[in-house]
């Protein structure tokens, strides 16, 4: 019984049951809030606590606090460029090098499954 | 015979009537009102979910189905080859059916309010329902030319709604370039229908999988069917139409788009396994034909797992975003596909574990189309949220929403982990069983799988943080939450994705094994038309 | 002589190409589309000269001949292909309608039928 509960998605070379991860996610969540209840109690609200502090630098406006899209992973694509160049290159927007891929793939082919 | 046999008798027919005669009835009821329009749509497609559900049943409890327009038997008197047309209906076929019943039920549903301050309605319900009519039968089908005129309605709809928003640069550019590369496809397609009919007299599949002899025009039609098809999935480097015309539909066109794509994936299956099904491991060449393709198909979808991985992650609009990672999840499908057959062909002579990892590699792969649909639309219905809330969908000027849009930030939360594998959603089901298994076949192919798994994970972590985190923007103060009808259907959507990821042996069981079982068994499909006659 | 059996399907790969290479090349929208236009006629011209059979009756059971009715029903032709091509030609004209109105609506916004100059903004 606890068997066939245990591996309601055989893989082939081991099993999985979600229900079990459910389980030890509420678990974890229940520590986490234990844990939570450690914290110091002397937070008082509206009072300089609950400004923000950026090494004595003053606030900037909402607007340019938030991190956007353009910042994130730059330093992943500027290490990669010579592939974002190729890939770049491949989706120049072009119906016809489209196409062109189209039938590129289509000749590979032919000369794969057709010779061999 | 009663009401209910009859019913179950003309399901296959009526699976495709129904949304056709719906599609051409809208525009006449939308002369009444428009709630009433609205409701006749989702009426019609849940009557035909039902007959969906009926013959669903009867093919996973009896076998295979047939059904032949203008005649019980498929062979008039006097013939020895099937010339009418006929729908065969097996597991696979009821696996992609009820897949896009759920897509277009959920597309009308959100398009209640999505939609309702564009004008021409009535046309775009109509095309809706031609565009499901069309994957219909292009999933019923067991004609090759029945099938080429399906595919080409899609063509035609899928464009025509592509291009809805027709005062956009990017609509017109994205439409124009979808329909001159899937008709230059579709005539490819043709043309290898032609040369089948020429050589074996036939353009029923089974008839021709019965004849095929694997010749030098057979490898010919091969490789036209193949690439013609997974052009019009999405497969790498054939794939560039897709994330134009992903990022420039709205929401609920790109949502049953999704479903049209994975048509295509499924006439590829049905021309590997069932019409060259019993060539695949043909011994009369140097390699067996099974093996050359399997490798083919897997180097493309590894090649699209990276390229979409790796656009996405620069892009910075969202729907373009979700639309590259549709590429790389068409990618995983095809992965798991070509280490079946990789894996099918090193099985030979005496290595039946390879066999046993194939399969559960095809299960997989089966069982990602289901996940890929649900995820990648749940992920596009919520980009619609967002644009029908904020009216723009850069991640450059967006920021904060989480604390006006509590609910939509909840569901794209679902929908971030279940595209990225994480458990317990459904998409690391079906990631595991392909991980699992492309491991044994070749470890080098789990690893790509795994680690470019973890770069979607850190793609949507990118549009989860400038998106729905951080502090409120001043020009998004005012920005509320989207109507109901557009949240019940991302509710819909995300309560299966969290069903499916709790049971996913229910869906395994009952739906993928039968499926994969049915694309392994050539001979059964064969024989349903052939052997009777 | 075999060789003159074979201009058709000659016929028919060199249209094919011809099609292909106005896409491929051709800047002009309209120049593509024509060129598709040209890869269907080939197709369709490849369906048609399927459906030849030498010395075949039309399938017209109340017309035909009646020496052939009565000696060689077979010899009567199958018009698969025939209602193929109709059918391909149908499909055909919408597919052409849809992208010429297409490329109208694109010359509207854009300006120019250059087809390196219409791509949708990236980024």
């Amino acid at each position: 019984m606890i068997d066939t509960f245990l591996k309601s998605l055989e893989t082939g070379s081991g099993f999985w049951n979600p229900l079990v991860l459910g389980l030890a996610i509420i678990i974890a969540l229940l520590l986490i809030y234990i844990i939570r209840g450690f914290g110091k109690k002397d937070y008082k609200k509206g009072t300089e606590q609950t400004k923000a502090f950026l090494s004595g630098n003053p606030e900037y406006s909402k607007d340019e606090m938030h991190i956007k899209g353009k910042n994130l992973y730059w330093g992943f694509t500027q290490a990669l460029k010579s592939v974002y160049n190729v890939l770049e290159k491949m989706h120049n927007g072009n119906t016809s090098d489209y196409v062109l891929w189209f039938v590129i793939i289509i000749g590979a082919l032919f000369i794969i499954i057709g010779v061999i | 015979m009663n009401w209910f046999e009859l019913i179950t008798l003309h399901s296959p027919p009526l699976i495709v009537a129904v949304p056709l005669l719906t599609a051409f009835l809208t525009p006449l009821v939308s002369k009444i009102n428009e709630i009433v329009r609205n409701l006749f749509v989702l009426i019609m497609l849940c009557i035909t979910g039902l007959l969906v559900l009926i013959l669903g049943y009867d093919v996973l409890t009896n076998g295979i189905r047939t059904y032949v327009f203008g005649g019980g038997a498929p062979l008039p008197s006097g013939m020895n080859i099937p010339v009418r047309i006929m729908f065969e209906i097996d597991s696979m076929t009821i696996f992609m059916v009820i897949i896009t019943i759920i897509l277009a039920i959920i597309c009308i549903l959100y398009s209640w309010s999505f939609m309702k301050d564009q004008d021409g309605l009535d046309k775009y319900y109509t095309i809706i329902l031609l565009l499901v009519t069309s994957i219909f039968g292009m999933e019923l089908t067991g004609d090759l030319f029945n099938f080429f005129v399906f595919l080409e309605i899609s063509c035609i709809t899928s464009c025509a709604l592509i291009a809805f928003y027709v005062h956009k640069k990017e609509s017109l550019d994205a439409a124009f370039k979808y329909i001159v590369i899937s008709s230059i496809g579709a005539l490819f397609i043709l043309f290898a229908i032609g040369l089948l009919y020429a050589q074996y007299n036939a353009l029923n599949m089974a008839t021709i999988a019965n004849a095929i002899q694997f010749t030098f025009f057979d490898k010919i039609v091969l490789v036209l069917l193949v690439t013609g098809l997974a052009m019009k999935s999405g497969l790498a480097p054939m794939h560039m139409w897709l994330p134009d015309a992903y990022s420039s539909s709205p929401a609920s066109v790109t949502f049953i788009l999704v479903g049209a794509t994975l048509a295509g994936l499924y006439g590829g299956l049905r021309v590997i396994f069932t019409i060259y099904g019993n060539q695949l491991l043909n011994t009369g060449f140097t390699f067996y034909p099974g093996l050359l393709i399997g490798i083919i198909i897997t180097t493309l979808g590894v090649l699209s797992i990276f390229i979409g991985v790796f656009m996405a992650l620069k892009r910075s609009d969202f729907k373009k975003m979700i639309a590259y990672t549709a590429v790389a999840e068409i990618g995983y499908m095809f992965l798991a596909i070509g280490s079946y057959l990789i894996g099918l062909a090193l099985s030979v002579p005496d290595n039946p574990q390879m066999l046993v990892a194939g399969t559960y590699a095809l299960k997989g792969g089966l069982f990602h189309i289901l996940n890929d649909a649900l995820d990648i639309g749940l992920l596009f219905l919520v980009a619609g949220a967002v644009y029908y809330a904020t009216k723009q969908t850069s991640l450059n000027s967006l920021g904060g929403l989480a604390r006006n849009m509590k609910y939509t930030t909840i569901f794209f939360l679902i929908g971030l982990l279940a595209v990225s594998g994480m458990p317990p959603m459904n998409g690391f089901a079906s990631k595991l069983l392909i991980y699992q298994s492309t491991y044994q076949i070749s470890p080098i192919l789990s690893i790509i799988a795994i680690i470019c798994s973890i770069m979607l994970l850190a793609v949507f972590v990118k549009v989860f943080q400038s998106i729905f985190l951080g502090p409120e923007i001043p020009s998004l103060k005012n920005v509320k939450e989207v109507p109901k009808s557009m949240l019940a259907a991302m509710a819909l959507v995300a309560c299966i994705i969290i069903f499916i990821g709790l049971f996913p042996n229910i869906i395994i069981d009952n739906l993928v094994t039968p499926a994969a079982e049915a694309l392994q068994n050539t001979t059964s499909y064969i024989s349903t038309i052939v052997g009777g006659a | 002589m075999t060789m003159i059996f074979n201009i058709p399907f000659i016929a028919v790969v060199a249209m094919i190409f011809i099609g292909l290479y106005a896409v491929l090349f051709k800047r002009n929208l309209v120049k593509m589309v024509i060129g598709i236009s040209i890869i269907e006629s080939g197709v369709n011209l490849f369906l048609i000269t399927l459906g030849y059979r030498e010395g075949g009756v039309v399938p017209i059971f109340t017309s035909a001949p009646s020496e052939v009715v009565k000696n060689a029903p077979g010899s009567m032709v199958l018009p698969v292909p025939q209602a193929l091509t109709l059918t391909s030609i149908v499909i055909g004209v919408a597919v052409l309608a849809l992208m010429l109105s297409l490329i109208m609506h694109i010359y509207e916004h854009y300006g120019t039928l250059d087809v390196r100059k219409i791509r949708g903004p990236e980024e």
